[in-house]
């Protein structure tokens, strides 16, 4: 019993740690200049399909990863000097079209080059392969996103509370006119921060894609998820997105367990009375109350 | 809306039935598409009533259009082959259903409003799946007979009688959509999605109004997709996916909002675009659409139907330009 309960915990938390590692720039994006991206899910598409070419190509699994990540952070630099900048004065319905827009573009680009059929990542062989871990057998693969995804949540921790940049980062959260009037570059700093959400997203497409297969319409199917994460977590909230993608990975693992009929539309109830109960979320940052 | 001389209005007006008439005539082999495009008119149309001229952020359209087609086709299997009584049974379901949601939804607005239709739609979706035995799952609904219309006219596979039955159903809709967006209620539906807190101000029941148009559009939108599972005698469960509500918010963005004519404009444009595009390269629809979308949202903020007065504001600021010199 013990042995079960610890098995769908992990399972839980491996899951939720790939969703936080896609969704944490999102909320950054939400939070911090109040565009409703609709497209992050397309940068952590590029990611997964990046590293799953280089991969297939023969090179090495953790060159490749980066190699997604620095592609999705590109493109994501990119786009965010061009396309989303416009958007920040413009209404909730013109980001949610422009960024819709951006979802079946990169649908179609992802299609014309690598086909409209499940991509693989090709993971090393000793991430395939279960290894003993004292009360039975586990995939070493979900331990390895465990691992990944807990050395980053640590690392981001660290830096949003302890350095200059996380203080300015929370503080324009928090309130951005009152950041600007002290002096903080906010732009820059959004510039900056989209970028590493897009880079985080792309490596969390990357590592994740044995959970969350790539396939075209991943911009588009998985894209409810992450802004699940970033809504019922509260937007812009660093922590609520850990919890948030924790308790979703979790609540979904075991409603697949228990009730396997049920389990995906009980998700979305569930998403739906907590946003009733409380619309800004669970831990919404300082300035949202 | 048409501006200019009153000759060129009516004949405007006029247009997009003439259109509908000669393309009965003259393209009989391609009847269904002409069906799939008024089908998807009357979609976008109702997506400007909520949308467009209230203001309600939603991606969860899909979720009306895709109740009403799946309960046009379970009413057609399990109650009636009439296709007219089956049509009025889905547009009630859609209308109670947009009604229901609409009441425990919409005193939320913006992000979380628009997390939570797609909420619902999530999980109409993830019902129609599992419930292989009523919606046959990922199989989509299948063995959808009908009756003949009044008992003359009968389905065929050359889709007159659907061709038809679409065009007078989007022609019913359409003067009831004019009629609303024309009327005082029309009016206060358009201030409250300018300022809302101004319209409960002077006494707008705000809520109400919001409702009563929600109601509406989503009773249009299960209108529509019933029409769709009756021409098709299919429904799959991609009519509650995500992609639907976007194409079907790509089609009224393109035409632009709040005009009613956007819906034929952009619908018409966006299956015509797909259509080619897709000739081309089966990838390539998906392309050309988001880019035709971000260009417009950048570009024209009225949609295609924009292109001829952006067009004349270029002309006015070159003319002014030449005399300034």
């Amino acid at each position: 019993m013990l042995s079960f309960a610890l098995t769908v915990l992990l399972d839980g938390i491996s899951y939720g740690m790939i969703l936080f590692l896609i969704s944490v720039g999102l909320t950054v994006t939400m939070g911090l200049m109040r565009v409703v991206n609709l497209a992050h899910g397309a940068f952590a598409m590029i990611g997964g399909y990046v590293a799953g070419y280089l991969t297939q190509q023969g090179g090495n699994f953790y060159l490749a990863v980066i190699g997604g990540a620095a592609a999705a952070a590109m493109l994501g630099a990119i786009a965010e000097m061009t396309i989303y900048r416009p958007l920040y004065r413009r209404g909730e319905l013109s980001q949610v079209l422009l960024t819709v827009g951006i979802v079946f573009v990169a649908t179609g680009a992802v299609t014309g080059i690598f086909g409209a059929f499940p991509y693989p990542v090709v993971f090393p062989a000793y991430l395939t392969r279960p290894i003993d871990i004292g009360f039975r057998e586990y995939p070493a693969y979900r331990l390895f996103l465990i691992a990944v995804g807990a050395t980053i949540a640590a690392v981001l921790w660290l830096v949003l509370d302890g350095s200059t940049y996380g203080a300015r980062l929370r503080a324009a959260v928090d309130n951005p006119a009152m950041a600007r009037a002290v002096g903080i570059d906010v732009n820059l700093l959004f510039t900056g921060t989209f970028i590493i959400g897009c880079a985080l997203a792309g490596l969390g497409g990357a590592i994740g894609a044995g959970i969350l297969s790539l396939e075209p319409a991943y911009a588009l199917k998985y894209i409810v998820l992450f802004l699940v994460v970033v809504i019922v977590g509260g937007e812009g909230s660093f922590g609520g997105s850990f919890v948030a993608a924790m308790a979703l990975g979790i609540i979904d693992t075991l409603g697949k367990y228990f009730v396997p009929e049920a389990a995906a539309y009980l998700l979305y109830a569930a998403v739906f009375v907590l946003l009733l109960w409380r619309p800004r979320g669970l831990l919404p940052p300082k300035s949202a109350a | 809306m048409i501006r200019g001389r009153p000759v060129l209005t009516a004949f405007g007006h006029a247009l997009p039935w003439a259109i509908a008439i000669v393309y009965f005539y003259v393209a009989p082999y391609a009847l269904s598409f002409g069906t799939q495009v008024m089908i998807w008119i009357l979609f976008a149309m109702s997506l400007d009533l909520a949308l467009g001229y209230a203001g309600i952020l939603t991606l969860g359209h899909a979720g009306f259009f895709g109740l009403g087609a799946y309960a046009a086709g379970l009413f057609t299997i399990h109650v009636s082959p009439d296709p007219i009584l089956g049509h009025l049974a889905a547009v009630a379901l859609a209308a109670l259903f947009g009604a229901i949601t609409g009441a425990m939804i919409l005193h939320t607005s913006g992000v979380t409003f628009l997390m939570l239709t797609l909420a619902i739609v999530s999980m109409l979706s993830e019902y129609a799946n599992q419930a292989r035995g009523l919606t046959g799952g990922d199989d989509g609904l299948q063995g959808i007979r009908l009756d003949p219309i009044f008992g003359v006219f009968e389905f065929n596979i050359f889709g007159k009688t659907a061709y038809v039955y679409a065009a007078v159903v989007l022609f019913g809709w359409f003067l009831f959509a004019w009629r609303i967006v024309h009327s005082t209620f029309g009016r206060s539906v358009d201030g409250i999605r300018q300022n809302p807190r101004r319209m409960r101000a002077i006494g707008t029941p705000v809520w109400w109004r919001l409702l009563a148009i929600y109601t509406i559009s989503a009773a249009m939108a299960g209108s529509a997709g019933a029409l769709s599972a009756h021409s098709t005698r299919f429904v799959g469960l991609s009519v509650l996916g995500l992609l639907t509500s976007g194409i079907v918010t790509v089609a009224l963005i393109l035409g632009g909002t709040r005009r009613l004519y956007g819906a034929f404009v952009g619908a018409t444009t966006y299956f015509v675009v797909q259509d080619w595009s897709a000739k081309i390269s089966p990838f390539f629809w998906e392309f050309v659409v988001g880019g035709m979308l971000i260009v417009t949202v950048l570009l024209l903020d009225g949609g295609l139907l924009d292109l001829g007065p952006a067009a004349v504001r270029l002309r006015d600021r070159w003319r002014a330009g030449r005399e300034g010199k």
